[in-house]
Formats: C-alpha cells, structure tokens, sequence
C-alpha cells in the first residue's frame, strides 16, 4: 500500500447555491485539500443515484452532494427530494457492505465558502480513515467469483 | 444538427488553458497541462490544446475562433476560471467562429484549483483530471439554441427610498409603467428624515421632495403605498406578484389631504419611525408634511376608536367624508416582467452597546435622532438641544462606528458615518459654537468632494481623537466632570487614555441590512450574503442583477451606501430593465426536460415531482409530457424516471456519466495499483 492514502471524491453542486460557494471559496482564497472534484448541475435534484454509483463504481472513493439549503431551493422543494434520495442510496450502500458515510450531503449558500471548505476538508479526512473504496477491484474479484463452473451451474 | 458531426466519426476537440496571469500558472502547470491534454486525450478526440495568458481577451478568443475555422473544431474545452464569469464569453467566441455555443464546456481551474490549492504537483493532477472530465462530457454536448423568452413591460420597484424613486422615474420617463410599493404611508425612506447633506450642504428636502412629487404624480407610476409583496410566482419575463395593502381606514377617492383630521386627533403618541422616537404624531397622521402620497393613514394600535370601541373625532370632522374604518386588507395582483428590489437598510440599535449608555444615559443621542433634530421641519425646529428640550450644550462628542468595523456587532463598514458624523460637527459648530470631539478609528472621506470636506472641517477648529471609545458615563472621577458625560477612549496617535466631559454624545449608528432581508430575499428567489445584504451576480461587473434572471437590486439593500450611489445604482438597475423591455425579450439557457414517448412506460413517478407544474399525464396515451414553457430544468424529474425516458438537455445523463469517468479516469492508476488483488 502507499505511503498515504489519497482518497478521490466527487461533488455534485447546484448552480445556484453551493457552486456559488466553491466559486467564493476560490475568490476568497480559502484553501481545502485537491482531492475532491466538482460536477456542477442545474439542482441537487438532478443527482441521480446511479450518478453516484457510477462515480463509485468509477474509482471514487466518495461522493459529496452538495445543494442549497432547504427552503431556499432555486427550484422551490426539490432539495427535499434529493435529501430522501441519498437517505435511501445510503441505506441501500449500507447493506451492500459499503460505509454509507462515503456518500455526504451537504447544504451550502451561496455565501458559505468557507463553510464548503471546511466541510470539504472534514470529509476528505473521513474517506481517508475509511480507507479506499477499491469498488472496481472489488468488482473484478465478484467477476472471478461469476465465473466459477459452480456459479454457472446455479445460474444456469 | 447543425454540424455534420456523424456518431461514428471522432468529434475535433480544442483544449485552451488560460494562465489568468499568475491567477492559475502560479498554482497549476498550465502549460504541461496543454501539452498533456493533446497526448493523453488524442485518442478522445483532442486535436489541439494551448495554453494562453488570458483566453478571455479578444486575442485569447480569437485563438479559439481561428481554431474552429482552420482546424474544423468540433467541440472546445476552456480551462480557466468560473463558467459564471465567462460561459457566455466562450459560447460567443464559438459562435463566431460558426460553431454551436453550446459544444463549449468549461472547466474551472482557477475557482476550483489554484485558488483554493497550494500544492503545484496536486493542482496540476487535479486540473488535468478536470480537463479530461470536460473533455469526455463536451463529446456528449449537443448543439442548443437559447430559449426566447417575452418580457412584460411593466416593472415592479420595492422600495420607495431614494434608490427606488430613482429607478421607478428613469422607467416610467421612457413610458414604460412601474409599480412602486412601499411599505410605509409615504415614500422618501431615509432621506426624507435628514436636514442636510454631505459634502454640498445642501437640504435633503429640496432635492428629495421634486422628485417624489413627480413620482406621486407619474402617470406611468402606480404608487402602492402602506402595502407588502405578499408573494411572487413565475419568472423573468412574467412575474406574478401578490401585494398587500394594508387598509389606511381613508378613502383616497375622496380625501383631499387637507390636515384637518390630524390636527383634531386627540390621541399623541411618541412617533418612533420618522422621528426616531423624539416627536410626536397623531394617530391619523402623514409621516410628515411632504409626504407622497398627501393621504393619511389611521393606526389601529393607537386609534382611540380602535382601542375603546369610540372617538370617531376624524370621521365626524373630515370635510369630504372620507374616514372609512370598515376598509380591510386587500390584495391586488400585478404581472411585470422585471423587479427591482430596493429595500434600503435599517440602523444599529445602540442598546446593543451598553456601556455607552444609550436608552439610559439622556444625553446620549442616536445619529438618525441628531439627524431629526437638525431638521428645520423636526421635533425642535432644527434647534441642537439637549434631551430636556431648552439648554444648549458647550460641548459634544461625536462617537464614530458605532456597530460598525466591530466584531462583537458588524464587521461592515457603514460607509455613510465618518460622512455624516462630519455634516454633524460642522451643524453642531454653526448653530451653537459649541466644542465637538470626533472619536473616529479612521477618516474614510473617499469620493468626490468628501475629503475637502474633511480639510474643511479640520479648518473649522473641530477636534479628531483617532480611537474607539471605551465608555460613556455619568460617574465623574476627575474635577470638571461633575454633571457631565464623559467619553473614555484612548487616543492611539498619542497613546494615552483620555477622558472627555462633554453635555451631549451623538452615536453614529451602523447601517444594518433590514431585519427581514433574508425573508424577501426568499420571497423574491435571490440570496443574502453572511452580513445579511442582498448578493449582486458579480461584485464589480453586475452589481445590480442578481442571480436570478429578472431582479436587481438598487441601494442599500445591496450594502451600505450613501445617497449619490444609491442614486447611480437606482438608474443602472433602471437601465438594465429598460434594456430588457426595448428588447421584447430575453435568452434563457435551453436546459429543459424532455420525455420521450416511446420509452415513456405511464407509471407516473415523475409526476409529483416538478413544483412548476410543468408536467401533464396524457391518461390517453397513458404517456407523460413536459410543457417547456413552465420547465424551469432542474432536472429532479430526469433524476427520477426509472425509464430513463426523461432526457435532460445541457445536463443530460450521457454527459454526467461521461463527465465522471473523465474525472475519474487518470486517477485510478495511481489509486488503485498497488490496490487491486493481482
Ligand atoms: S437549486 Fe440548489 S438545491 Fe436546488
């Protein structure tokens, strides 16, 4: 194993709150560790939970939502979806073996770059003591396993 | 499609990494990122890359609309900085050049890199990582053309300040109608409570009351006044907005403003709003004499008639009959394309400060109090008096920052005080001789004429102590401080402490944003940044729109401010709307949700998903369809359909994905090696 494990994460941010705050977080200088990447979309509501799996299933060892406060959605309600959504995903990691807290969310204003920073940084410390993810290892470990004769004879 | 791209040939991919001076290439390699783009993402389709220093400059976007033409680019990556700075910079160039805006993609290396990181060797991997994420989306992109969208001429102003009136007459002058809605009896906000102003001197009242004369008699302008926007619905273009107007208990129709019901009153209550609790008014009253609009309003918390069931003293005397107290709330509902919010500011409330004393110790005044009481029409005629109505004071401090460039309270500069507290030394001087103190942290004079007015008042003979006061109090220690406030500061520039008796002290209250901002911000879909004001799009090159398309803001809603730029944000916030309406219409990004009825399986998830009630089921065909004029493309509904059959334009599910395995992509090696069981 390396020296340190470096974990990746990936952010999906709303374009109305908290992309605005990692774009303040940057105008203001506040600084966070590079191990989280941003995908911006329209509303948290657009996270759709394969996006997560697939970022996990990617190589991610983390993903990070972030989206508006509740009550100040851009789009009136729709965080409130998202909330129940990654609730759902998390339970769902849980019982395929996978810590539910690789999936975060997190609200942030527009205002609140430093906050988004901080919670940035919080939880890239967390992967880290999670340790790596290793989905796609993983997953080629479950291939070996699909092709033992004994499986093909079950699925057979 | 516009282009003749054919899926199976490979789409031509520019990457440009902008250096934003040092802004990026301090941090991020950008030119090993260019060269590194070609070769690691040529087999993705990227057949150029460069690196320049400022990609936004014509030159820098020259490069790109040079590159579409010779080179037949089919996509264009810009690694630079926020796409909320210069998506639409980029889109333009692309244009240009005769390709789609919309095959552009940004990738933000500065916002999100070298900005935020300090580690050249990670900042460089990391914005590699995203320009291989920008590239595998942008071969995902599929060419738009920008909604169009009608404006309704008509523009509604929050705010009867001068920052509104402001907006409200430029608009109107050029024939378009303006809604003006104020939430007091009269508009005029602040400065129809001041004497004079700075640096000129000269009296608020003349230069503010024309305006709101003209104003009140607009026919362009519809004058809301004593009302509330109880709620907004819809979007820029077509705004729905509910006001509220709460009953005056006199019928507008019919009143003359005459006077003669708020001379009769019997009922006399200390009026804490216009004269900041130093006058008094009746319970029928106008806020003061030139009030717009001349119409009363009866205050049911202090009308005899409302509290004991009798009086009725107006209604009996009023020439034209016009006291009517079976008036109720009534809602009216306006359409406007546009909204203007200038709210304005509310001041410090000097309790919170206790130790110097105000609320308690009586010659301890407020600056909006001293401002009514320079006030040749306010509570004393314009006499500078101590709270007891006659005696003169022989000395008097001025107090500066008073919640202001303060941690405990405001960390804000208030910008108006160091201004306004000069206008009052040079007041006080003039009609009393008396001797002023100014405890000041520092002078900020900016702007035109303000520091010669400073020199002036240096020149008057006024006294500057640089230092924050400490205290004010009644306990006198020293000879001489008997009966006397004394103002304790140290003097930083001799460094020593200092103990001034004087007979009055003026605070020169901060300017805070209203107590319910955060709540219009909400009402009104805009955001307020952590000190409370209302969030411009860009602090220096859009500071009156607001990230949501059709409000703008105007004055001290936004920050502190004093009168000439209130004035000069009220018209630019005008000029923007005005732009607007002469356009007809406005461009809005295409994102929009589409279903696809052939994959559409009628199961009806998504239907109780959109707030907009963007989305119809056809019980018919038992398929779901989205109306696009309301779809405002969250996408929550794209995220939904277990189908996949709602497809998402500019944020499609192809693009995520494929953005995400771009991100992902180079950093599984590194990640993962020695990881992965052999
Ligand atoms: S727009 Fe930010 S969460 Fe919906």
């Amino acid at each position: 194993m390396s020296e340190k494990f470096e974990p990746i994460i990936i952010g999906f941010t709303c374009n109305w709150c908290s992309y605005r705050a990692a774009d303040l977080a940057g105008t203001a200088r506040v600084k966070y560790p590079p191990n989280i990447r941003l995908i911006r979309l329209m509303c948290s509501g657009r996270v759709d939970p394969t996006f997560i799996l697939k970022a996990l299933s990617e190589g991610a060892d983390a993903v990070l939502i972030t989206g508006c406060h509740p009550g100040e959605c851009h789009y009136i309600e729709q965080n409130y979806k998202t909330m129940r959504r990654v609730k759902l995903l998390q339970r769902t990691l849980a019982q395929m073996g996978i810590e539910p807290e690789r999936v975060k969310l997190v609200w942030a204003s527009a205002a609140q770059g430093v906050m988004l920073a901080q919670e940035i940084t919080k939880m890239v410390e967390e992967v880290r003591a999670l340790g790596p993810l290793n989905w796609p290892g993983r997953m080629r470990e479950a291939t070996i396993i699909g092709e033992h004769p004994a499986v093909e004879e079950v699925v057979a | 499609m516009s282009q003749d791209t054919h899926a199976e040939d490979k789409e031509r991919i520019g990457v440009y990494v902008c250096h934003c001076g040092s802004n990026i290439s301090a941090t991020v390699d950008v030119e090993d990122v260019a060269v590194w783009s070609k070769d690691a993402l040529g087999e993705d389709g990227v057949v150029v890359s460069r690196d320049y220093k400022f990609m936004c400059s014509s030159l820098g976007q020259e490069l790109i609309e040079r590159d579409i033409q010779e080179q037949g680019l089919t996509r264009v990556v810009v690694a630079a900085c926020s796409p909320h700075l210069h998506e639409q910079t980029f889109r333009g160039a692309c244009n240009r050049a005769g390709l789609n805006g919309y095959l552009c993609e940004m990738v933000s290396i500065r916002e999100q890199v070298s900005w935020v990181h300090t580690d050249k060797v990670a900042a460089t991997a990391k914005a590699k990582a995203m320009v291989a994420g920008g590239v595998e989306r942008v071969i995902k992109n599929e060419p738009l053309e920008p909604l169009h969208v009608p404006i309704h001429e008509h523009t509604l102003v929050v705010g009867g300040g001068i920052a509104g009136i402001q907006a409200a007459l430029e608009i109107a002058d050029s024939g378009n109608k303006v809604y003006l809605v104020e939430r007091e009896a009269s508009i005029g906000g602040h400065m129809a409570q001041f004497d004079k102003t700075f640096p000129t001197l000269d009296c608020a009242a003349c230069i503010l009351t024309p305006k709101m004369v003209t104003a009140g008699n607009h026919p362009n302008i519809e004058l809301l006044t004593w009302s509330e926007v109880e709620r907004v619905d819809g979007y820029v273009g077509n705004f729905t907005v509910t006001i509220k107007q709460k009953p005056r208990y006199v019928d507008t129709d019919l009143c003359t403003g005459c006077g003669i019901c708020w001379e009769k009153c019997p009922k006399k209550v200390v009026d804490e709003v216009f004269e900041a609790g130093l006058g008094y008014r009746t319970a029928v009253y106008t806020p003061f004499a030139q009030a717009v609009p001349k119409y009363p309003v009866i205050d049911p918390d202090t009308c005899t008639y409302f509290l004991r069931g009798k009086c009725r003293a107006c209604e009996k005397l009023c020439p034209t009959d016009a006291i009517d107290f079976s008036q109720t709330v009534t809602y009216k509902t306006v359409t406007v394309g546009n909204i203007i919010l200038a709210t304005g500011f509310d001041t410090f409330d000097a309790r919170r400060i206790p130790q110097y004393g105000y609320g308690r110790l009586a010659n301890v005044f407020t600056s909006v109090e001293f401002e009514r009481m320079c006030n040749a029409a306010g509570p004393t005629n314009g006499d500078i008096v101590m709270r007891d109505g006659v005696s003169k004071p022989e000395s008097v401090a001025i107090v500066h920052c008073v919640g202001s460039r303060d941690r405990n309270y405001n960390n804000h500069c208030s910008v108006i005080c160091c201004m306004s507290s000069l206008k009052f030394a040079h007041l006080v001087k003039e009609r009393t001789g008396a001797r002023v103190y100014n405890f000041y942290i520092d002078m900020r004079t900016a702007y035109k004429d303000y520091d010669e007015f400073y020199q002036r008042l240096l020149e008057e003979g006024n006294l500057f102590i640089r230092g924050r006061v400490a205290e004010i109090t009644d306990a006198a220690r020293l000879p001489g401080e008997e009966g006397k406030l004394i103002v304790q500061a140290e003097d930083t520039l001799v460094g020593k402490q200092r103990r001034v008796p004087v007979d009055m002290v003026v605070l020169a209250v901060g300017l805070e944003p209203r107590h319910d901002a955060a709540e219009v911000a909400h009402k009104f879909g805009i955001s307020c940044s952590s000190n409370g004001w209302f969030i411009e799009k860009h602090p220096k090159l859009d500071p009156v729109a607001t990230m949501t398309e059709g409000i703008y803001v105007a004055g001290a809603a936004q920050g502190p401010k004093d009168i000439p730029s209130s004035v000069a944000q009220g018209s630019a916030a005008a000029a923007r709307v005005l732009s607007r309406i002469n356009k007809g219409e406005i461009e809005l990004e295409p994102v929009r949700a589409t279903v696809d009825a052939q994959k559409c399986s009628g199961c009806r998830i998504c239907n109780d998903l959109c707030p907009f009630g963007a989305i119809i089921f056809h019980e018919d065909l038992m398929v779901t369809e989205i109306n696009h004029a309301l779809c405002q493309g969250c996408g929550t509904c794209v995220a939904a359909c277990p189908a996949g059959a709602i497809s998402g334009s500019g944020f499609s599910n192809e693009q995520v994905m494929s953005q995400i395995e771009g991100l992902l992509a180079f950093s599984l090696p590194n990640n993962l090696i020695e990881l992965v069981p052999a």
